[in-house]
């Protein structure tokens, strides 16, 4: 594999203590996370929360207030061409103006790196094929979203910066997305992604992390997220006198069969929930008071 | 997304780089920055503003001011000198003037835009030394120069019958004062660029700047017919030194009286341009920023 780690450090992200203060604003406080070579971890969390600034942190665009960073063996504050050379960047949002079509663009970008992709194989493997001679510009927004996607990728990383990559993608494009991103992992690329979706998080996320007002909040395998007690089922139905009730429970099937023998019959609006990643991640949230309105934007 | 079907033309089928070699070498500063030029060139031309703007706009206005000045008769220095017609005294300003629009105007909007729709941030994250940027950028504006400066030779002398220099002396003073000036414009441009607080903001800084720089400096307006006030100050700036000493290299020796000094003072040219290409480079290298890291 071509990303065979070229140096001795272990992790290929490593993050202790950072925090990031604009003014008087923290909007980092603390963060300590590894990010182990070959790994995709997801970063999750409201907007507002952090993840960008976290991000750009490590991507060299900012610098930290306080903490250590590495990123390949490297203080992303003070890394040089070379090691831009061993990392893709997906920004959050880009709106040049699009004089290039897809191939020119990919084709200049590809010069910039010591060994870069074939051009018509990442212009096929983003499903650009039929637009490659169109002009950026005339593109819809998806499709220009893909053309970020490939402009990160042309330079075969190391470590690949993923920041809500499927931003107005159609159903259909996500998981042609992901399947790209499977063939990069495959490959032994690192991917620190983040996203909105939990579904791509549990999708593509060896790990996920959840950012909450600039701290990590938890982190674990896209199983383990919230610990196994937000797990457990919830079992829900009215009693006769109309009161709703609910419980949660590792044995909802006793749980339901006592009710019945109780009752004498069918509960009424009866439920039993298996709590989805969506609904770990709104209880994180819940939890850490953050308000309605953001859970609902990082939901949507 | 068939990455990994086919002839194995998966996204990751070159050969695999060993871990004893570390990573490929880059390409060459100078190698990436020549291919920046070709890129520059050929979005250049395709944004119609700025063609219009920068690269056509000297040729329409000395359209103009011949066909407007046709009926008012020639130009000279004094009674018994070499007379000659509104057309060829004004075509020494409009290679001036595109000089400065091509660098200055050009540029400084170009780069406060890049600045503004993410392209900078975009390259900023890749391993494009700046270096290779700015000789882009400069490359771009000599290429787009020269073309603009050949394009209004060939007009002026076949459209509007303008009479153009045969001694190579004449020549060799505007290649250098061409070359210099233009460095010079480009560079200012770079420098300029970092002024305005957003994209859509550029125009509106850059353009008064540069239009007003070509009314006081011997434009669009007779230069020996401005107050001695207005030309003192327009001899502050580049444009002035660059517009005289294209008169130096066009017009007819007997038209260096209409100058301040009664003399074209080529050295003064020089060193007022030297000192704007240093002082250019000087901002550009300071001010200059991928993005703005802590914004």
């Amino acid at each position: 594999m071509h990303t065979t780690t070229t140096d001795d450090t272990p992790a290929a992200v490593r993050i202790r203590g950072l925090r990031k203060v604009y003014g008087g604003a923290v909007a980092v406080d603390g963060i300590d996370l590894d990010i182990a070579r070959g790994e995709t971890f997801a970063l999750l969390g409201p907007n507002g929360a952090g993840k960008s600034t976290t991000i750009e942190i490590l991507e060299g665009y900012r610098l930290r207030t306080s903490g250590e960073v590495s990123v390949l063996g490297v203080d992303p504050a003070h890394g040089g061409l070379d090691w831009k050379g061993r990392l893709g960047i997906v920004l959050q949002s880009a709106a040049e103006s699009g004089l290039y079509t897809v191939r020119e663009q990919l084709a200049h970008f590809a010069k910039l790196y010591p060994s870069p992709r074939d051009v018509d194989e990442v212009i096929a493997a983003v499903g650009l094929e039929s637009k490659a001679g169109t002009r950026i510009g005339r593109l819809s927004g998806g499709q220009r979203r893909r053309v970020d996607v490939a402009l990160g990728i042309i330079g075969r990383p190391e470590l690949l910066f993923l920041d809500e990559p499927t931003t107005g993608f159609d159903p259909e494009a996500r998981r042609e997305f992901w399947s790209l991103i499977r063939t990069l992992k495959d490959e032994g690329t690192t991917i620190l992604l983040t996203t909105h979706y939990l579904d791509e998080a549990a999708q593509l996320g060896d790990r996920a992390g959840v950012i909450l007002g600039g701290r990590l909040v938890d982190v674990g395998t896209v199983e383990e997220l919230g610990g196994a007690e937000a797990r457990v089922p919830i079992v829900r139905w009215r009693d006769p006198d109309g009161g709703p009730r609910e419980v949660r429970t590792a044995r909802p099937a006793e749980l339901v069969a006592s009710l019945v023998a109780r009752l004498g019959g069918e509960p009424a609006g009866l439920e039993v929930i298996r709590p989805s990643l969506e609904d770990i991640y709104l209880q994180l949230v819940r939890a850490a008071g953050v308000d309605a309105l953001d859970i609902e934007e990082a939901a949507a | 997304m068939s990455a990994t079907t086919g002839t194995g033309a998966g996204v990751g089928t070159r050969a695999p780089m060993s871990a004893a070699s570390g990573p490929g070498a880059r390409r060459g500063v100078l190698a990436v920055g020549a291919s920046r030029i070709g890129y520059e060139v050929k979005g250049y031309f395709r944004s119609p503003d700025a063609v219009f703007f920068t690269f056509l706009f000297p040729l329409i206005m000395l359209g103009i001011f011949t066909a407007a000045f046709s009926a008012s008769g020639d130009i000279s220095a004094g009674p018994g000198t070499e007379s000659i017609s509104v057309g060829a005294y004004y075509l020494p300003g409009m290679l001036a003037a595109g000089m400065l629009l091509s660098g200055v105007q050009n540029l400084a909007v170009d780069i406060a835009t890049e600045k503004g729709d993410g392209t900078l941030k975009r390259l900023g994250g890749t391993p494009l030394s700046p270096v290779s940027y700015f000789l882009g950028k400069i490359g771009h504006v000599f290429v787009t120069g020269v073309l603009q400066a050949a394009l209004l030779l060939l007009v002026a002398a076949t459209v509007f019958g303008i009479a153009l220099p045969t001694e190579p002396q004449a020549w060799g003073t505007f290649a250098w004062v061409f070359v210099l000036g233009v460095g010079t414009s480009a560079l200012l441009g770079i420098a300029l660029s970092s002024v305005p607080r957003s994209g859509k903001s550029a125009t509106a800084v850059v353009i008064p700047i540069v239009l007003v720089l070509q009314f006081i400096s011997g434009v669009y307006i007779q230069f020996s017919q401005l107050p001695e006030w207005m030309q003192n100050i327009a001899s502050v700036f580049p444009l002035k030194w660059m517009a005289q000493g294209m008169r130096a290299a066009f017009l007819p020796d007997d038209f260096k009286v209409m100058e301040q000094n009664q003399e074209w003072d080529l050295g003064w040219v020089a060193v007022a341009l030297l000192a704007w290409l240093v002082i250019g480079l000087v901002v550009s290298r300071l001010t200059f920023r991928w993005n703005r890291r802590d914004a």
